[in-house]
């Protein structure tokens, strides 16, 4: 037990509650609810992959699911129709599922080439009135994105990318660019300036600076703002909805969306559809868990 | 207060200049440059079309047709709860569960890694899940409380208010990992040194949390809140995939309404409308958020 301990500082003649070490009693008790609210977390967390999992494995294709817990006759069918594309709205899901990626990739490569652009020149170069620059993240999410899909939809017909996969991407990029800006500037702090000034006086230019010092400082930042780029775009539903019209440029998430049209669906199809859909962002979520700390540090950033 | 010290000295105010030499005239070129791109992205994608949308649903008339609508009131009364509660039980509930994620025994780490997992799972299949956990008598919500407990589960999308609320909790569900880690991003910054001086004063458990740790990260806990309204407001997939406004369309929000206006009802002008009409609400918001950014404050 260290000297610091506050316990040890009370005046003589105070009646220790309970037990002769109260802290640790109180550590005790610590751990045992920090476990408590664990177990309920984990089941709070997996609860509707499980649900997934159920209807999925579930052989029962036409009817509704009904009310069993457990699955009682778990079959992999579901996921060979979905493989095969052997269902009517699954039909060229692996076209689909490209269209999803190439969204999801295009996105994440703008932003973080837009987002690193702009950070620098507002972060590092400070124009004058570089500060007022600096609000358009915030306005960009004045206006939340659902609510200007409609005039979007006719803004992208007379930009010529009606029912295009760039259309989506341009919205994406639009809307995942403010939070990487904000992000990217947080993590700026940490670079320092001297390294831009010395370089600066041996001569380089802004772009150099930006190329050699900035970029590759910056490379946690830059992932975890590439990753959630990635993340927001594979989560996003209702710009892919509206704005590809035709079956060619169909993504996944509005083949899965599409099943609610239908009265007497197989949902185990469904499930399954949306099993595999899950798995690319959840597979690169884990794989750079390390690096995308700190695209959450919308605080101070501990050096 | 300012945890990364060695920073320090590059914080500056706005409309201030940074410490160092001032921008050569070249330089102005090269910063304009920069930010080239994203201004285009933001001229093209923000500006206009927001322009085009105000320009759509300036006529007055559109506004009175929305107050007279009973389903737009209804649904200003959802949207205004499921913001109100949604964003404030998440991030409450996320500010107590960061004080859980700080800690560094292995299953909080493995338990940080399945609960993340809640946030990088697809809004579509999460939200398509809860729909089916949720629906008549026979989703896994209502079979998992008739085998353990022995009850009947209410049918849940058969009431607005009920359907309302389970649209709230996929909500909260889906983003709370999300700020919970930004929240033990925020604790892990606190300087060790303060926990330290807070524990010979006496300060542990509860009172720590009240006196030390939540007052440090009040200006962070105000940003995300106001950054998670705003985002909030714009949430389509919940309402549109979780109950998908049933019964009769008693649990929708502006977001999926103006959708339906525009839509299902062939009245773009109306769906706008529906939807410009949050502005007064979200402005506000967003200037509040866009003080606090530029004075630093979010900085702890």
């Amino acid at each position: 037990m260290s000297l610091a301990s506050p316990r040890l500082l009370r005046p003589a003649g105070t009646v220790w509650p309970l037990l002769a070490r109260p802290h640790r009693l109180r550590r005790r008790l610590g751990t045992v609810l920090a476990l408590a609210v664990g177990v309920v977390l984990l089941i709070w967390s997996l609860l509707p992959t499980y649900n997934m999992l159920l209807i999925a494995l579930d052989a029962e294709g036409d009817t509704e699911y009904s009310g069993i817990v457990w699955p009682a006759d778990p079959t992999l069918d579901s996921f060979r129709v979905v493989m095969a594309g052997d269902y009517w709205y699954l039909e060229h899901f692996w076209h689909k599922f490209a269209n999803s990626l190439l969204i999801a990739l295009a996105t994440m490569v703008l932003t973080v080439l837009i987002g690193s652009l702009a950070s620098f020149a507002l972060g590092r170069m400070r124009l004058a009135r570089g500060w007022l620059l600096g609000n358009f993240p915030v306005v960009t999410y004045a206006v939340p994105a659902s609510f200007l899909v409609i005039p979007f939809y006719r803004v992208m017909r007379e930009y010529g990318l009606s029912d295009s996969l760039w259309a989506v991407v341009a919205a994406d990029v639009t809307f995942a660019t403010p939070y990487a800006i904000l992000i990217l500037q947080q993590y700026a702090r940490l670079v320092p300036f001297e390294l831009d000034e010395a370089a600066q006086i041996d001569g380089a230019s802004p772009l150099v600076v930006y190329r050699s010092i900035y970029l590759p400082l910056m490379a946690p930042a830059l992932v975890a703002v590439g990753t959630f780029a990635l993340l927001f775009a594979w989560n996003e539903y209702l710009y892919q909805y509206l704005l590809l019209t035709s079956d060619r440029n169909m993504t996944v998430a509005v083949a899965i969306a599409q099943f609610f049209d239908a009265d007497e669906a197989p949902w185990n199809h469904m499930m399954a559809a949306a099993i595999v859909y899950a798995l690319p962002p959840v597979a690169i979520f884990l794989a750079l868990r390390r690096w995308t700390a700190a695209g959450f540090s919308l605080g101070g950033i501990r050096a | 207060m300012s945890s990364v010290t060695e920073t320090r000295a590059l914080d500056f105010k706005a409309g201030e200049h940074p410490p160092g030499r001032r921008l050569q005239r070249p330089e102005v070129a090269w910063a304009l440059a920069f930010l080239a791109p994203y201004l285009a992205v933001f001229a093209a994608f923000v500006v206009y079309p927001v322009g085009h949308g105000l320009w759509l649903a300036r006529d007055p008339a559109l506004y009175a047709e929305l107050f007279a609508d009973q389903r737009y009131l209804r649904t200003v009364v959802n949207t205004v709860l499921f913001v109100g509660l949604g964003v404030n039980l998440m991030m409450f509930a996320a500010v107590l569960l960061s004080g859980l994620f700080v800690r560094r025994e292995w299953w909080v780490r493995a338990l940080l890694a399945v609960y993340l997992l809640c946030w990088a799972l697809p809004a579509v299949p999460a939200f398509v899940s809860f729909h089916w956990m949720l629906i008549g008598e026979q989703g896994l919500i209502n079979g998992l409380l008739r085998e353990l407990f022995g009850i009947e589960g209410p049918i849940w999308f058969n009431d607005g208010w009920l359907a309302l609320g389970c649209n709230i909790v996929a909500y909260i569900w889906k983003w709370m990992p999300f700020w919970t880690v930004v929240f033990v991003a925020g604790r892990m910054a606190i300087p060790q040194e303060i926990y330290e001086a807070a524990a010979v004063d006496g300060a542990t458990g509860v009172r720590r949390f009240l006196h030390v740790v939540f007052p440090l990260l009040a200006n962070l806990y105000l940003v995300c809140t106001l950054l998670a309204t705003l985002w909030t407001v714009g949430d389509f997939n919940t309402v549109y995939l979780v109950s998908i406004g049933a019964p009769a369309r008693s649990s929708e929000v502006l977001a999926t309404l103006g959708f339906h206006y525009a839509f299902d009802a062939a009245q773009p002008a109306l769906g706008i409308a529906a939807a410009m009409s949050a502005l007064p609400l979200v402005v506000p918001v967003a200037l509040v958020l866009m003080r606090r950014l530029q004075a630093g404050a979010v900085q702890l």
